[in-house]
């Protein structure tokens, strides 16, 4: 996929914000799960083998647009797995993958991120030396008269990152080298959205940053579901998945375990999940929510 | 201090209504940021200044947390000058300068060469071999029996040379082999070839190939441009960098995008006018002796401005070398972002290899002859040597045409002063060596300052 044609317009696809009473009443919304219908992305009976090794084993999980979604788990418990599956760099080997109910077949990155799925990974995959405009636009630069239009790429990322009300940054002419590890990951954010960006994953983002970092980091993935983005956030830290989770999956040696609304889990409920594959506790009210998941159902009764 | 935004990139106009919560977090937020921002205050003066007092501050700024640009290569330059001209009153005369200008052209040229390997992490050891045999070449097709005419010989000479680091460039990229090996390999079995050349060719007496004095080929060093074509050369070069640079400062500061202050640009396009006319009185000055007429600027140094200009173009303006410093810094992101990233490399080499001629050019323009007694290992040392003196890092993503520009003029003056001073041949190497490992000394103890503190 290409830079839009004409990029001066700027990037098309973040979507306007919706208000954030709207908003609120999404994350209230308890078990309705996808409020209008089709999830964005389904998993259904996933399961990767590396060799002899099951990885992933029957993995049902619906992703909703505008919802934030924590993958938590164990090391060692199929998260990065399942997010490399999604990104399409490790096709599963059964079960299928639905696009707005559609089946599609992630073979490459390349094919996820033509459906609009961006991953950020730990690392961010920025380059230090190159300044902020340079880095969301790096494999994408608009050409004019055969020379990188600067003015252009400015002004879309300018546009991106207030969209986004990442107002930290000071200049978007200074190099990466000289922010901080929150406003590299807010760059990250920045560069993974500026092309039609429907589904955003990201891999701990708040694992190297202290508290205020953290912060900006939360807020901005908030901001970010509450522009219609469906996000994927695996973290090992239970304050950050309360914090800015709408719904939970809980991954356990390769098998999701449960798959409910933030609200229906508490922090013993998710350690347990994650330790031991159940809870003694179970899921408050009715269990497991959207009828997502009838294996972890099962075993929470 | 710098902690004022500049420009709307930090500060957009007006903010969703509701959420004021977040909103004075926010605030909160970026003042927590702005403090933490000032031990990081190391982005270009150019980004955060409005006026030339707020930009010579932000640089000052800037020098002393460690990013010190082209500043210490300059203040070293400009000492080994004095030292020299204390020591040998001849040194500061027209004919030793333009001497000294022709010297640098072989050096600069080697050290852009180098500058495309540097900017990659990786190196090219075959630089100077690679010159000998587009030397060679360009020598052989221009004399009898091939008879080229000029321009055919030294495009042969050229793609010839662009071909072997073609070569060398998918043996790296494409069988993963160290730069370090190829090029090494390069260095030994070119010298080879054109030794072999020099066999072949039976008028090639003592392996020695002579440019006949009417060829351009030998002109290119000998002989000068009239007085007058030197004079529209400057104009027309200083009216396209002034006015590319000024005018595209006017419309992005137009457009509200950040660009530095009018000030500043055209401050830079003055200095950069000054040194031109500077080189260009030198050079017009009558440096003959007697009855014997010798005026005009040497055909080679517009060569140089030509690929200095070319090369700065290709690295800042275009896909090819924005990749080439993405690659440099994070080979991974690169890749991920798309990027065909063995070709760009590739690509890295051959440009290389390619500017790796000219030099090869320049060379045996000035001697009149090319040999194969060429010491194509010292050409790397110098080519790697003027680069980092002008403030390439080895390490890579970090550099520009410039340094070799500076690196190349530094190295000439040690050369050249050294050799005014009747200095040997061994302490001419030695003088070098010193001047190379204290300018990255400096560079190193001025970015460590800048480092600690920093994340």
């Amino acid at each position: 996929m290409g830079p839009p044609a004409d990029s001066r317009e700027g990037p098309r696809h973040v979507r306007e914000p919706m208000s954030t009473g709207e908003t609120v009443t999404a994350r209230q919304a308890g078990n309705g799960g996808a409020a209008d219908g089709t999830p964005l992305l389904s998993l259904r009976g996933v399961g990767k083998n590396f060799g002899p090794v099951r990885a992933l084993s029957h993995i049902d999980l619906d992703i909703p647009p505008g919802r934030v979604t924590a993958l938590a788990g164990d090391n060692g418990a199929g998260k990065s797995v399942t997010i490399k599956t999604i990104s399409g760099l490790w096709p599963p080997d059964d079960g299928e993958i639905l696009w707005q109910g559609q089946p599609v077949h992630l073979h490459g990155p390349k094919a996820a991120e033509a459906l609009g799925i961006r991953t950020i990974y730990q690392d961010l995959a920025l380059c230090d030396n190159l300044d902020v405009v340079q880095n969301m636009f790096l494999g994408h630069e608009p050409l004019r008269h055969w020379v990188l239009d600067e003015d252009s790429m400015e002004i879309a990322a300018r546009k991106t990152l207030e969209q986004l009300h990442v107002r930290t940054i000071r200049s978007v002419r200074q190099p990466v080298a000289s922010l901080s590890g929150g406003q590299r990951q807010s760059v990250a954010v920045a560069k993974a959205v500026l092309f039609d960006a429907k589904l955003v994953i990201m891999d701990e983002p708040t694992a190297a940053l202290g508290v205020s970092q953290t912060r900006q980091v939360l807020d901005l993935i908030k901001r970010l579901s509450s522009q219609g983005v469906a996000v994927i956030v695996v973290s090992h830290n239970l304050n950050d998945v309360f914090e800015v989770a709408d719904r939970i999956a809980v991954l356990y040696l390769g098998r999701m375990v449960a798959v409910d609304e933030a609200s229906k889990f508490d922090r013993q409920s998710v350690v347990e999940y994650m330790t031991t594959g159940l809870s003694e506790r179970g899921l408050q009210a009715d269990g497991v929510g959207a009828g997502s998941n009838p294996q972890g159902s099962e075993r929470t009764q | 201090m710098m902690d004022e935004p500049t420009s709307g990139a930090g500060m957009p106009a007006d903010p969703q209504e509701g959420a004021v919560s977040v909103e004075e977090r926010e605030e909160l937020l970026i003042e927590e940021e702005a403090a933490g921002q000032q031990e990081l205050a190391v982005a270009a003066p150019e980004v955060m200044a409005d006026s030339l007092g707020e930009y010579l501050r932000a640089w000052w700024t800037r020098i002393r947390t460690g990013e010190s640009g082209v500043a210490p290569v300059v203040a070293g330059l400009v000492l080994v000058v004095i030292f020299f001209r204390i020591e040998q009153s001849t040194f500061l005369s027209a004919g030793n300068l333009v001497n000294l200008f022709v010297q640098a052209a072989t050096f600069i040229l080697f050290a852009a060469a180098e500058i495309y390997a540097l900017l990659l992490s990786e190196i090219d050891l075959s630089v100077g071999a690679v010159a000998g045999v587009g030397a060679f070449v360009i020598a052989e097709l221009i004399a009898p029996p091939v008879n080229l005419v000029w321009w055919l010989g030294i495009a042969g000479g050229l793609v010839v040379c662009a071909g072997i680091g073609v070569f060398q460039g998918t043996l790296i990229t494409r069988l993963h082999l160290p730069s370090f090996i190829v090029t090494l390999g390069g260095l030994l079995g070119l010298t080879g070839v054109f030794i072999e050349l020099a066999n072949i060719d039976k008028t090639a007496v003592g392996g020695v190939i002579s440019i006949s004095t009417t060829s351009p080929v030998y002109n290119l060093v000998n002989a000068n441009m009239s007085p007058t074509l030197s004079w529209i050369v400057l104009i027309v070069a200083v009216a396209v960098y002034g006015g590319v640079s000024i005018s595209g400062a006017a419309r992005r500061r137009a457009r509200g995008l950040s660009a530095p202050p009018l000030s500043v640009v055209i401050l830079k396009v003055a200095l950069a006018a000054a040194g031109g006319v500077a080189i260009v009185i030198i050079c017009t000055v009558n440096r003959g002796a007697g009855l014997f007429h010798l005026n005009g600027v040497p055909w080679v140094l517009l060569l140089v401005l030509l690929v200095i200009g070319a090369w700065s173009f290709l690295l800042g303006r275009t896909k090819l070398g924005r990749y080439i410093y993405a690659i440099g810094a994070n080979p991974e992101a690169a890749r991920r972002a798309g990027i065909n990233v063995p070709a760009v490399r590739t690509a890295a080499f051959m440009l290389c290899s390619f500017t790796a001629g000219l030099a090869g050019l320049a060379y045996e323009s000035r001697l009149g002859s090319i040999a194969t007694n060429i010491d194509a290992g010292s050409f790397v040392l110098y080519a790697v040597a003027a680069a980092v003196i002008g403030g390439t890092s080895l390490f890579g993503g970090r550099g520009k045409m410039l340094h070799a520009l500076l690196g190349g003029i530094v190295i000439a003056t040690v050369f050249n002063g050294l050799a005014l001073m009747g200095i040997s041949a061994a302490g001419v190497d030695i003088a070098t060596a010193i001047v190379l490992i204290l300018a990255v000394t400096v560079d190193s103890l001025v970015r460590r300052r800048g480092t600690t503190g920093a994340v």
